[in-house]
């Protein structure tokens, strides 16, 4: 594996809500080398949103524990009052496209502006250096030129995509987490789209973490894979072990969710609904959806390691 | 298209050169072009067959989709059920013809009105094709809860849409689809609203619907990989023409139009070895409906183009094998 980027241990977001605390983010570990990308797989409401906003300190009020370590490059996160934070590490070392980023541009503001302006703020540069640089990501990105003086309602939703993507690259971060980046375009969109980052991962140095619920296009991408349930990663491991043999029950289900294109494989469901991150089941999070659950099952697994992989599941022990 | 197995059952409903178009105005100048959405589609559908029609946004699907259910006039064309003219029909022929037709939307959240209760939704199609008594209704309401699997009943009657799961919402859908007994159902893109192993949940549902009640299914959607659990025929549409029909194997496993192979290679499948290549993608967009390129449509994309015949002519539809049709010249005899 390459150099350690970013080491993440134990990390947990709870919001306080008036029915009580919600752990959105659990006791998250997981950790991403230099010009990596790791795909964070999970279902509506595991919390793997809020797993990107507690990376990127973008926290609402009701937050009632936030607690854990984010290290980048050796250096901890967490210790950072919120305007080193601000300063030194958002859209400086970290920057995000936004879930239906092509829906978050300014409608009117011309899309050159709001590419550069992250350069005005962060670097204190000048806006004809900012729209050079703007320029440069849009030429990264494959994005014609002449599109700097165009609004977003002129350009269509892949290039929409590409735009917000720019964005985020502009201030040369070392880190892109990037949230369902293409789960509202079209197929030759989506893999346009993911040839461009593709192209981003190998020419610049850049690792990015890849939220999504989508596994066939998540493997467009991933070098690194983890997998998460009710607000706890139950698997992680690479990319080229995860996918052809998941280890967690949890996993292995999701996989056989997938349609295929050929062959005659029945495709499988998960029974059952994922629990309330209000209060979810004592014991492993998964056992009352679980076909291979047993007695074990309701003391919580310890994550066990097995083959370089790791897996939260009593079935490893 | 010839006989075969599949057109021994009868068709009920023909969808025949069928136009769709819609008027550009600029003010003070009337109509100064149109958008082509569907232009020039012909089809048969068959009592109890599941067809897909795939496409990119904006390739006419969802206006041929509204054309079928009523709710857009062809400007030439038409559809036809049971050997009756749509355009002929009054409102109350309308009504009927709307009773077979169930419409699964795509959002299932914005399709159910917010401030009714699931009860209340499932009993509004009754009341409007006039089923006057009460129990009656009711009876009728759990037994289509009892189909799309929500039980128990008792406690999804009350309910409102917010109070429900994504899953569970497009299940009352398919519910108030279902309600009045239809034999048609068109379901706009019924899934990818939702997670993996719901999707497959509800496409297994359906499934087991058309079966049970030998339903025909009009599935349309973006996403080739759903359709082969789901479809017996393929129609694949570009810029409002349809470039390539036939069963669902053959066209899957030996795709003939440039675009559906383009379509196909664009499709990911779980593997790791994806991250290692980069995609081979068609260049540009979709064209303009208003201005749409003379000849075959897919022309300026098209790595196979003939000059001087693709973009001069557009091509008819030749037959490669049995119930298997592309509209592109390179399968020219």
């Amino acid at each position: 594996m390459a150099s350690t980027l970013l080491k993440i241990q134990d990390l947990v977001l709870h919001f306080s809500t008036m029915r009580g605390p919600v752990q959105a983010v659990d006791k998250v570990s997981f950790d991403l080398g230099h010009k990596q990308a790791v795909v964070i797989l999970g279902e509506s409401g595991c919390g793997k949103s809020s797993l990107a906003k507690a990376i990127l300190r973008l926290l609402p009020r009701n937050v009632a524990e936030y607690k854990g370590s984010i290290v980048l490059d050796g250096i901890e996160l967490m210790t950072l009052s919120d305007e080193e934070f601000r300063q030194n590490v958002r859209w400086v070392r970290i920057s995000m496209v936004p879930q239906a980023a092509m829906n978050s541009l300014n409608p009117v503001l011309k899309v050159g502006d709001q590419v550069a302006e992250p350069m005005l703020v962060h670097h204190g540069v000048d806006k004809a250096a900012a729209m050079e640089q703007a320029k440069k990501m849009f030429e990264h990105v494959g994005v014609p030129v002449d599109f700097l003086h165009r609004y977003a309602f002129e350009l269509s939703g892949g290039m929409r995509q590409r735009v917000a993507i720019a964005m985020a690259l502009v201030t040369a971060p070392a880190l892109i987490i990037l949230d369902e980046p293409t789960s509202a375009l079209d197929v030759l969109t989506q893999a346009n789209i993911f040839n461009v980052l593709k192209r981003i991962k190998k020419e610049l140095e850049i690792s990015f973490i890849l939220i999504t619920h989508d596994i066939a296009t998540s493997s467009e991408l991933a070098d690194r894979v983890a997998v998460m349930y009710a607000g706890q990663i139950v698997e992680t491991g690479d990319a080229m072990d995860f996918f052809p043999a998941p280890l967690h029950p949890y996993s292995q289900k999701l996989m056989a969710s997938v349609p295929r294109l050929h062959g005659n494989k029945e495709l499988e469901f998960i029974t059952g609904q994922p629990p309330s991150l209000l209060n979810p089941p004592t014991g492993c999070r998964f056992a009352p959806r679980c076909e291979k659950r047993f007695s074990r099952c309701d003391e919580e697994p310890p994550v066990f390691e097995r083959d370089g992989r790791q897996v939260k599941c009593w079935l490893y022990a | 298209m010839t006989e075969t197995a599949v057109d021994k059952r009868d068709a009920f409903l023909r969808i025949n050169n069928l136009h769709v178009w819609f008027e550009l105005r600029r003010f003070g100048f009337g109509v100064v072009g149109h958008v082509k959405a569907v232009d020039d589609v012909t089809f048969d559908l068959h009592r109890g067959e599941a067809i897909a029609i795939v496409g990119e946004s904006g390739c006419g699907k969802s206006s041929l989709m509204k054309t079928i259910l009523g709710l857009h006039k062809p400007v030439k064309g038409e559809v036809s059920f049971e050997g009756k003219r749509l355009s002929e029909l009054d409102r109350k022929g309308l009504r009927w013809y709307r009773a077979h037709v169930g419409y699964v939307q795509q959002d299932p959240y914005g399709a159910l009105p917010p401030f009714m209760t699931v009860q209340r939704i499932l009993e509004e199609p009754l009341i409007v094709h006039g089923v006057k008594d009460r129990a009656e209704r009711e009876a009728r309401v759990r037994r289509v809860l009892e189909e799309v699997k929500m039980h128990p009943v008792d406690d999804f009657l009350g309910k409102f849409p917010h109070m429900l799961s994504g899953g569970q919402q497009q299940r009352v859908v398919i519910a108030r689809a279902m309600i009045l007994e239809p034999q048609i159902i068109v379901a706009d893109e019924p899934v990818s609203m939702l997670d993996a192993s719901v999707r497959v949940e509800i496409l297994k549902l359906l499934r087991g619907l058309q079966e049970a009640h030998n339903l025909a299914v009009i599935y349309i959607t973006h996403d080739l990989s759903t359709v082969r659990y789901f479809s017996e025929r393929i129609f694949v549409m570009y810029a409002g023409k349809i470039v390539e029909k036939g069963r669902v194997d053959d066209l899957l496993n030996q795709p003939l139009h440039p675009y559906t192979r383009a379509l196909l290679t664009g499709t990911s499948e779980p593997d790791a070895r994806n991250a290692l290549t980069y995609k081979e993608v068609p260049p540009g967009e979709p064209p303009s409906l208003v201005t749409p390129p003379p000849g075959c449509r897919y022309h300026p994309r098209c790595p196979h183009v003939i000059a001087g015949l693709c973009d001069v002519q557009a091509p008819p539809e030749f037959q490669r094998e049995k119930d298997h049709l592309t509209a592109c010249w390179l399968y020219k005899e």
